[in-house]
């Protein structure tokens, strides 16, 4: 029965988003390309001073990038540090340093890594006017960046890739505010609250008093899955009935963190004129999608020790009404997009299963990924992929017509390298320092051992890939943690696009190569298959020894 | 003027075409011992520095060297993840880390070797002579420098802009064109080829080579290069792999394998502080070893050789690349221009059939064409003698006459009998205009003529006009020759190898369009430029390089050094020009055009040996981490056991085997380096699924088995 009803969970998936993935990809196509603004643009535009007609080079977008990254984390910062004279902030004093800092760089980097309790420390007007407007922006500025990289393929002997500000306008009124709008109303049908109330007592049955928060939950709710971001209105992110009330919301959640990431490879397809290249990218992240679900699904379902086979299976950190299947289903698409909401416990999942979740982060957020850091970090790697293939067939290795030579290969390189020298800098960084292994050991590890070590390893693969899940039994919110993991954050984000641009504007500059019966296609089942090889071989070399050390040492006795 | 032997034409049999490679044995032992010393030399860090991969590996050799020496002083146990290792553990991962950079350093060396034979002989032809400079030249008044005084100055002296006096048997003192004068000259200190060419003074064979012997005559010759920087001197340089320079993909594969090991070494260092926090921490030499292991050593130890191996492959074949560059752009081209005459046809024409006009009997078209043809020198004449012998008429008693030569003006060749008869041969318009002199010709007979020229012209053939005149005056036309430019066998096969190969080909020729199109179908070329000029080969080569094709092409003459230098792969041919030559990047000492085919195979293998041994070298490292992981962890995690899938020994013997399987493969690979991988010309989506097939399953199922029998022999030494 549990089978049956998982199986009709995950075709219900399928079929929604096979259903939506060429109509959204088409449109956001539109959006990124149309000559046209609307009034409400045209007026902000004006406000701003920007020319919405004149297109910037790759250093002048990503100084832009830059600045309107650095003001939004200055803007978190200054409104957490305030939040005692701020109104509607329901008695909450203001933030400490460390923390501020923390989570201002981890919204303005689409983290949300939460080291703090949301429930009992943000009030509305932070929540609302410093996190929510991060949730729309930094998934405005994914998808910007990724946009960037594809117009690289689209364009010839072009100088500039776009304008950031016209990128981003669209992407928040014409996409993410929309579809966030229409969410928080399905949310909200569905059983999600939306109020200010603050907080409402009431007492239980058995006479004690509960303390139940309100708020504007369903509108945080929708955006915080529509744009990858996870950063939960309450500490149990989607995991608290007031997120996600029942099966179906779930799903619909669910629905609403692939929508984005699932639809690009289409919008891809259509800027650079080949549909055929966007269905190869999109079959990549579908089947790696797939074999990480069932791999997960079969690691909870079969469990494994007395208590998990008396319960079923292994049901320890998951709700209920989600049972095994809401759940692997939900956390494989929190961990393989970079959303990062949780909706069952990661830390108490088997210890194979919660490695699957790690693997699903360390492969670099791509299968789909982020809004926009999905698309971009699967193009990276095709283009190692082409380069390698190119070799292997005798031809200098050509994607979509741009020759892959020696500076798209330095830059392509340089990206891949970049999120784990954080991820396990971060880590080890973390046990190497006496006086930081000390802390580490004494405030945050709740569970010594091994899984105390996955945790960690958890933590700053979460952070350096952006996703912002955690292994819960870890506390994170010590000076240690907030500095490393903040600056790992925006590493983790901005070193990536820096090379994104630099990539998208080598290429804009090409010519465009006509294809002929001796250019390697690169819309083949073939070339599928050997982009998800590149992308499993590359994660599992540079992350099998920690997990030897960490989930496999733990899971394999 | 004394004997001249006759011009060599280049090999142009089909054989010349098939692609069989010259079969070289890829080494032997005894190359491999000549490499050794200079695979220690190069041990010195200077030199490995400009290999990241194994400078890394180098300097993890001396580590673990030292560390082997000071563990005895220091005592105790030798512990490794709560594993004891023998005594002689890390001494054995010092020997074999040596022997991993040796190796790779081996490879190099024998490649290298492999140019320094042919250096050697071409340096010796580098010995100085001494030359006759003329004092001072005067083109105009003595063009022979006959008057003009000479004075002995070694050749090393000569410079740019010299006028030399070179007489038969001398050696020519450097590089520089024929200024006046023909020669035969014994070119196969250079060539290796052993009949002599012909060099003279304009034209196109005008250019002579330092080092070269005239056989006969005299000739002057002013001198076109600085001294050191001759042909021969580039050649040298070339050889040696002295003045190579890396390629764009040979930099970006590079960067590629220079970024998975700054990944790799980011992995190791970070493995024991986090090991530590469970008490797995492992010793120096065991990380030292895992590091060796994943780095991609395979295709680094082989990177180099890989290059200069595919320069030497075209130096067998007796072509020249100017840079690695051409060599490489060589496997990318999309377009081949090739020249119709001597590249697609032979180069010259055969009579394939007598066509007479009704009313004249067969056997006396044939009879005249015969005997005018008789004494006439070219391979048309001689064909058309064949093909009457072939058709039934006997040679023997056949008249002979007065020669009347070919020219430009009259165009027709023929005979002047005894008898006072005429016979003519030639260009329809001008054997008709000879015939009309007698009076016109009938309206039916013209039409009939034209429709035979028409039908020979259609099919891509020349027709040649017979006619006669009687010694009374009466003339009349007899008939139509129909010469027949014969296309080479095979080429059909090789241009559809090449259309699959995405390579369009263009023909080249200065013939009108109809026969142009004619033989360019006959031949399977893709496309033609018919009546072309150097002017529209430079524009063509534009057009198709706007469109971003990449093009190939041959030239010898000076007005084909443009195009020449325009054209992304430029193989001037060795009896070209020394403009033709100074202008492309390739140099063709055999001047075979057809060799283009063979340059861009080259090209394309050796993209292919690197691209191969990057996947296998990347695929390697599966069944590597099957071998260390367990081992570096399972003294503490006993569960890792369950991940040593092949069985090891103990731990240490695993791994020790897997740097020793690190290190052998290495060898074994060389000669598949030096030879490059096979490469046969089909689809690229096949090319690609055998190459991932071999290469990369094949590279992660052969170090499981290499690494479990090397275990089998290792787990035999006391302690392992």
């Amino acid at each position: 029965m549990t089978v049956l009803f998982g199986i009709l969970q995950i075709l219900t998936l399928v079929v929604i988003l096979a259903l939506i993935h060429r109509p959204l990809g088409d449109y956001m196509a539109r959006v990124y390309t149309s000559g046209k603004n609307l009034k409400v643009e045209r007026m902000f535009y004006r406000l701003i001073g920007v020319d919405s007609a004149s297109e910037q080079s790759w250093r002048s977008y990503l100084r832009s990038v830059l600045v309107f990254s650095l003001v939004g984390v200055l803007f978190v910062y200054a409104i957490q540090r305030a939040q005692a004279v701020l109104p509607y902030s329901l008695g909450f004093p203001a933030i400490p340093q460390g923390l501020s800092f923390n989570t201002a760089v981890s919204f303005v980097t689409n983290t949300d890594w939460q080291s703090y309790s949301p429930d009992v420390t943000m009030g509305y007007t932070v929540q609302l006017a410093g996190l929510v407007v991060q949730n729309f922006v930094s998934a405005a500025v994914g998808i910007a960046v990724a946009i960037t990289l594809v117009r690289g393929f689209a364009r010839r002997n072009s100088g500039t890739i776009g304008n950031f500000w016209v990128d981003l306008t669209r992407g928040v009124l014409r996409l993410l505010l929309p579809g966030a709008i229409i969410a928080s109303i399905v949310l909200i049908i569905g059983g999600v609250i939306q109020n200010f109330n603050g907080f409402t007592d009431v007492t239980t049955i058995t006479g004690a008093t509960q303390h139940l928060p309100g708020g504007p939950v369903a509108s945080q709710e929708a955006i915080k899955e529509f744009g990858t971001n996870g950063g939960g209105f309450f500490n149990v992110n989607s995991a608290h009935p007031f997120e996600n009330p029942t099966a179906w919301t779930n799903l619909f959640e669910i629905v609403l963190m692939l929508a984005i990431p699932f639809s690009l490879p289409r919008t891809f397809g259509r800027m650079v004129g080949d549909s055929r290249q966007g269905r190869a990218i999109l079959a990549v992240m579908a089947s790696i999608f797939a074999v990480s679900l069932t791999a997960l699904t079969l690691f909870e379902a079969l469990g494994g020790g007395t208590a998990t086979s008396l319960a079923g299976a292994a049901m320890e950190g998951k709700e209920d009404r989600f049972g095994i299947w809401g759940s692997t289903l939900f956390a494989t698409s929190t961990t393989l997009t970079s959303t990062g909401a949780v909706n069952s416990m990661h830390d108490s999942f088997t210890s194979l299963g919660g490695m699957m979740t790690l693997l699903n982060m360390m492969l670099g957020e791509i299968a789909p990924g982020g809004t926009g850091s999905g698309l971009y970090g699967m193009l990276i790697l095709a283009v190692i992929t082409v380069f390698i293939a190119g070799l292997l067939v005798g031809r200098t290795p050509e994607y979509l017509g741009k020759k892959i030579g020696p500076r798209e290969i330095k830059l392509a390189s340089i990206y891949i390298l970049i999120t784990p020298t954080l991820a396990l800098a971060g880590t080890a960084l973390s046990f190497a320092i006496p006086a930081v292994r000390a802390d580490v050991e004494k405030t945050s590890i709740w569970n010594p051992g091994l899984h105390g070590l996955s945790e960690v390893l958890y933590a700053f693969t979460s952070a350096a890939n952006n996703n912002g899940s955690a292994f819960a039994g870890l506390t994170a919110n010590t000076p240690w943690f907030n500095t490393a993991l903040g600056v790992v954050m925006v590493f983790g984000r901005f070193l990536p696009i820096v090379f994104v641009l630099a990539l998208a504007g080598s290429l804009a500059r090409q010519e465009k190569i006509p294809a002929t019966t001796g250019t390697l296609p690169t819309y083949r089942p073939q070339f599928v298959g050997l982009l998800i090889g590149v992308a499993v071989i590359v994660t599992a070399l540079t992350y099998f020894p920690v997990l030897a050390l960490g989930p496999l040492a733990e899971g394999l006795h | 003027m004394s004997t001249l032997t006759p011009i060599p034409t280049a090999d142009q049999t089909p054989a010349a075409l098939s692609d069989g490679s010259p079969k070289t044995s890829a080494f032997t032992l005894a190359q491999l011992v000549a490499a050794l010393p200079g695979a220690f030399r190069k041990l010195s860090p200077r030199q490995m520095w400009h290999n990241p991969v194994m400078f890394i590996v180098e300097i993890g050799a001396a580590f673990t060297t030292l560390i082997a020496i000071v563990e005895p002083i220091i005592g105790g146990t030798q512990v490794s993840g709560a594993s004891v290792v023998p005594g002689s553990f890390t001494w054995g991962i010092a020997v074999w880390l040596w022997l991993t950079v040796i190796f790779a350093n081996l490879a190099e060396s024998v490649a290298e070797g492999r140019g320094k034979a042919q250096a050697e002989s071409l340096r010796a032809t580098r010995t100085s002579t001494m030359a006759n400079r003329v004092d001072s030249y005067d083109e105009v008044g003595d063009g022979a420098a006959e008057r003009a005084g000479t004075s002995p100055v070694s050749s090393a002296d000569l410079t740019l802009g010299d006028v030399v006096v070179i007489v038969a048997g001398e050696l020519v003192p450097g590089d520089g064109d024929i200024i006046w004068g023909i020669a035969s000259v014994d070119e196969s200190a250079i060539t290796g080829e052993s009949a002599p060419v012909i060099r003279e003074s304009g034209g196109d064979r005008s250019a002579v080579t330092g080092g070269t012997r005239v056989l006969s005559d005299r000739i002057v010759v002013r001198i076109t290069s600085k001294p050191g920087e001759t042909f021969v001197d580039r050649m040298i340089r070339l050889v040696e792999g002295a003045s190579r320079q890396k390629t764009p993909n040979e930099i970006a594969l590079n960067i590629l394998l220079a970024s998975l090991t700054i990944v790799f070494v980011v992995v190791v260092l970070t493995l024991n502080p986090i090991a530590g926090y469970s008490n797995a921490a492992v010793s120096i030499p065991v990380l030292i070893a895992l590091l060796v292991c994943l780095i991609p050593t395979t295709i680094g130890a082989l990177l180099s050789a890989i290059g200069i191996a595919g320069m030497d492959r075209l130096v067998q074949r007796n072509v020249l690349a100017m840079s690695g560059r051409a060599v490489e752009a060589a496997g990318d081209v999309t377009t081949l221009l090739l020249d119709k005459t001597g590249t697609i046809t032979y180069g010259n024409r055969q009579a394939a059939e007598f066509t007479a006009l009704s009313g004249v009997p067969a056997d006396e078209l044939v009879r005249a064409a015969a005997v005018s043809s008789l004494s006439d020198p070219t391979p048309e004449g001689k064909s058309i003698v064949d093909l009457a012998g072939v058709q039934g008429l006997s040679l023997d008693g056949l008249p002979s006459g007065e020669i009347v030569p070919f020219t430009a003006q009259t165009r027709m060749s023929g005979l002047d009998l005894p008898d006072g008869s005429q016979i003519r041969k030639g260009a329809g318009s001008a054997v008709i205009a000879w015939v009309e002199e007698a009076g016109r010709l009938g309206s039916q007979e013209l039409a009939e003529l034209d429709e035979s020229i028409e039908r020979i012209s259609n099919a891509g053939g020349t027709p040649l006009v017979v006619a006669t005149k009687s010694s009374v005056g009466t003339a009349r036309v007899l008939g139509v020759v129909y010469l027949k430019d014969i296309v080479k066998t095979g080429l059909k096969e090789r241009f559809a190898e090449l259309r699959l190969m995405g390579i369009r080909t263009v023909m080249i020729t200065g013939d009108n369009p109809l026969t142009a199109r004619a033989i360019a179908a006959e031949a399977g070329v893709d496309d033609f430029l018919a009546e072309a000029t150097p002017e529209d080969k430079l524009a063509l080569i534009r057009k198709e390089q706007e469109g971003g094709s990449l093009v190939a092409m041959t030239g010898d003459g000076t007005n084909d050094a443009p195009a020449l230098a325009q054209a992304d792969v430029g193989v001037a041919m060795n009896t070209g020009t020394s403009a033709a030559k100074e202008a492309g990047n390739m140099v063709d000492l055999d001047s075979d055009p057809t060799k283009l085919i063979d340059i861009v195979r080259i090209g394309k293998q050796l993209l292919i040996t690197r691209g191969a041994l990057t996947t296998f070298s990347i695929a390697n490292d599966v069944a590597k981490y099957f071998a260390i992981i367990p081992a570096m962890f399972a003294g503490v995690f006993p569960g890792l056991a369950v991940l040593n899938i092949m069985r090891l020994h103990t731990p240490a013997s695993a791994i020790l085997s897997a740097i020793i399987f690190n290190a052998v493969i290495i060898v074994i690979l060389i000669p598949l380096a030096l030879r490059g991988v096979n490469y046969r010309a089909s689809s690229v989506s096949s090319i690609l699924t055998r190459n991932i097939l071999i290469y990369g399953v094949g590279g992660i199922v052969a170090p499981f088995i290499g690494i479990k029998l090397i275990d089998l022999v290792v787990s035999l030494l006391p302690g392992f």
